[in-house]
C-alpha cells in the first residue's frame, strides 16, 4: 500500500507537469481550432530559457523562472505572428501540418545551442522528507505548489478580467465575438502569451522532475495531448483533471509494466477515450 | 438625413452573388421589416451591411459615411449592433458576462448600460449568473438582443428575432423591440412572422430573388391585395 500511494505522489507530481502543457493545448485549440503540436517543445524552450538564467547568467530560480515564462511567450507570439497568422484561413491539417514544422524548427535549435547532453539546473542530491511514510522532495512540493498557483491564477484571470472573459467569449463563438467589436487578434495574442507562458513553467518543473534535453517536450507531448482529449479539449477545468489522471496513471502502470511503455498507457487512454467519449470527460468542443 | 442608406448593393459569399442590386433606407428612429420568401437575401442584405459578406458593386451609408465593406468590429464602433439569427450568445459565458462581451470596445463603467437592459428585460436580472447555454430559447433572444444594446447603437439590426419562439415569446420580444425603438434606436429587422412585424413597422421592403420587389409604408403593404396574397398568407 505505502509503495503504490509513493508512486500515486509521483503520478500527481507528473500529472501537475502534463496539465501545465494540457491547459495550453486546450486554450489553443478553443480559440483556434488546430492541434498544436509545438507545444511539447515550447515546454523544452521554456526549461531551456531558464537554464540559460541559472547556469549561464547566474540569477537564482526564482528570479529566473517568471523570466524564462515571458521569454517563451515572446516566442510564441512571434511564431504566431510570422508562421500561423497568415495561415489564420487555412485548414486545421496546414496549420497542423506547419506546427509539427515549427516544433522540429524549436527542437533543432535547442539541440544546436545547448548539444543534445541531458543538462540538470542543480548539481548535488536532493533529501526526500518523510511525511506519513511517504517520501516527498523538496522539488515535488514545490511542483506541485507551482503548478496550483499558477491553476489558480489563470481561473482568476479567465473569469475576472474583461481579456480573459473575451478569451472564454472567443472560445465559445468567433464569430459573434467578432460581431461584438471584440479585437479578435489582440486575444489570439494573448492566448499564445498565457499558452506559453504555461508551457515554459511545465517544461521548468520538468527539467526540475527529471533533466532537461532537447527531446524532453517532444516526449511528454502525447501525454499532453492525451491529457486533453481526456478532459474535453477545449475545457480548462477538464485538461487539469485529464492532466492528474494520465499522469497517476501512467506511473501506476510501472507497476505491470517497463516504464519504458508510459507513453503507451497516455496513448491508449486516449484512444479508448476518442472511441467511447471522444468530447472528454467535461465534454469539450468539437 | 438618412440614418441607414444602401444603394444598390450587389455581392454574396464568394462566387456567387446573391443580392442584385438591393437598395434599403431606414430613417432615424424607424422600425423597417425586411420580408419576403426563403432565399430571397434577406439575411444576407443585413449581413451586407454589417461588413460579413463581400459587396461587389453599390454603397452602404451609415449617417452620411460611406461604411462599404467596413469590417464588424469597426462598423460596431460607428454605432450599429447587429444581432444573428442562431448562435447569438455565449452559452459558457453568464448572462452578465456576455452583457459586458456587448460593451467590449468600451473602457467606461458599464453599469448604467447594464441596469438599462435589465430593466428591458426583468427575468435576466436573476438569471445574471447563469450561463447563457442554460436559458430557455425566448431567454436567449433577450440576452441576444441585450448585449446589442450594451454599446447604445443608433441602429439595431435584428435577423429574424421571433425565429423558433412561442407565440408569447414573440408577442413580449416585439414588444421589446417597440420599446428600444422609442428610446430612439432605428430598427431593421428580417422577419419571416410578416404579418405581425408590419403591424408595429413603419415601412417594409419585400425582397425576391436578390432584388427589391416592393417597398411602402408597412400599411400600406398590409393593405395591398397582390402583397398581402404573394407575401402575407392571404
Amino acid at each position: 500500500m505505502p509503495e503504490i500511494l509513493q508512486i500515486v505522489v509521483y503520478g500527481i507530481v507528473l500529472g501537475c507537469i502534463i496539465s501545465l502543457g494540457a491547459i495550453g493545448v486546450s486554450l489553443i485549440f478553443g480559440i483556434l481550432r488546430f492541434a498544436h503540436f509545438a507545444h511539447g517543445d515550447l515546454m523544452t524552450v521554456g526549461a531551456y530559457f531558464a537554464l540559460f538564467g541559472v547556469a549561464v547568467i547566474g540569477l537564482p530560480m526564482p528570479i529566473v523562472f517568471p523570466l524564462a515564462m515571458i521569454a517563451c511567450a515572446l516566442v510564441a507570439a512571434g511564431i504566431d505572428r510570422i508562421l500561423y497568422r497568415p495561415l489564420r484561413r487555412a485548414s486545421p491539417i496546414i496549420m497542423l501540418i506547419s506546427s509539427v514544422g515549427t516544433a522540429l524548427m524549436l527542437r533543432s535549435l535547442v539541440q544546436i545551442l545547448w548539444g543534445p547532453d541531458n543538462k540538470i539546473y542543480q548539481a548535488g542530491i536532493e533529501l526526500p522528507i518523510s511525511l506519513l511514510g511517504l517520501k516527498i522532495k523538496p522539488t515535488q512540493v514545490t511542483i506541485v505548489l507551482g503548478a496550483l498557483a499558477l491553476v489558480v491564477l489563470l481561473h482568476l484571470f479567465l473569469h475576472r478580467t474583461k481579456m480573459g472573459k473575451a478569451m472564454r467569449a472567443l472560445s465559445d463563438n468567433m464569430d459573434l465575438a467578432r460581431i461584438s467589436g471584440i479585437n479578435t487578434e489582440r486575444v489570439i495574442f494573448w492566448t499564445w502569451v498565457i499558452a506559453a507562458m504555461l508551457a515554459a513553467a511545465g517544461g521548468i518543473f520538468l527539467g526540475m522532475d527529471t533533466r532537461l534535453n532537447p527531446i524532453m517536450g517532444w516526449r511528454i507531448l502525447l501525454p499532453v495531448f492525451a491529457a486533453a482529449i481526456l478532459g474535453g479539449i477545449g475545457s480548462f477545468y477538464g485538461a487539469i483533471v485529464g492532466g492528474l489522471v494520465i499522469g497517476i496513471v501512467q506511473e501506476l502502470s510501472t507497476l505491470f509494466l517497463s516504464p519504458a511503455y508510459k507513453p503507451a498507457v497516455a496513448f491508449a487512454i486516449m484512444v479508448v477515450m476518442l472511441i467511447v467519449r471522444p468530447r472528454g470527460i467535461f465534454g469539450g468542443k468539437e | 438625413m438618412s440614418l441607414l442608406l444602401v444603394e444598390n448593393i450587389t455581392g454574396g459569399y464568394g462566387g456567387t452573388d446573391i443580392l442584385h442590386g438591393v437598395s434599403l433606407q431606414v430613417e432615424p428612429g424607424e422600425i423597417v421589416s425586411i420580408i419576403g420568401p426563403n432565399g430571397a437575401g434577406k439575411s444576407t442584405a443585413m449581413k451586407a451591411v454589417f461588413g460579413l459578406i463581400a459587396i461587389r458593386k453599390g454603397m452602404v451609408k451609415f449617417k452620411n459615411q460611406v461604411i462599404t465593406g467596413l469590417r464588424p468590429d469597426l462598423v460596431v464602433r460607428r454605432g450599429i449592433c447587429y444581432v444573428p439569427q442562431e448562435h447569438n450568445v455565449f452559452p459558457s459565458l453568464t448572462v452578465q458576462e456576455n452583457l459586458e462581451m456587448g460593451a467590449f470596445v468600451r473602457n467606461d463603467d458599464i453599469s448604467g448600460e447594464i441596469g438599462q437592459v435589465f430593466e428591458l428585460f426583468p427575468p435576466l436580472k436573476d438569471k445574471r449568473k447563469v450561463p447563457a447555454g442554460n436559458l430557455s430559447g425566448g431567454q436567449r433572444q433577450m440576452v441576444a438582443m441585450g448585449r446589442a444594446l450594451m454599446l447604445k447603437p443608433e441602429l439595431l439590426l435584428l435577423d429574424e428575432p421571433s425565429a423558433g419562439l412561442s407565440p408569447l415569446f414573440i408577442d413580449l420580444i416585439f414588444e421589446r423591440v417597440q420599446e428600444i425603438n422609442n428610446l430612439g434606436v432605428g430598427i431593421l429587422m428580417v422577419e419571416q412572422n410578416a404579418k405581425q412585424a408590419l403591424t408595429f413597422s413603419h415601412r417594409g421592403y419585400i425582397l425576391v430573388m436578390g432584388c427589391n420587389r416592393y417597398e411602402d409604408t408597412a400599411e400600406n403593404l398590409l393593405a395591398n391585395q397582390e402583397v398581402a396574397e404573394m407575401f402575407l398568407g392571404g
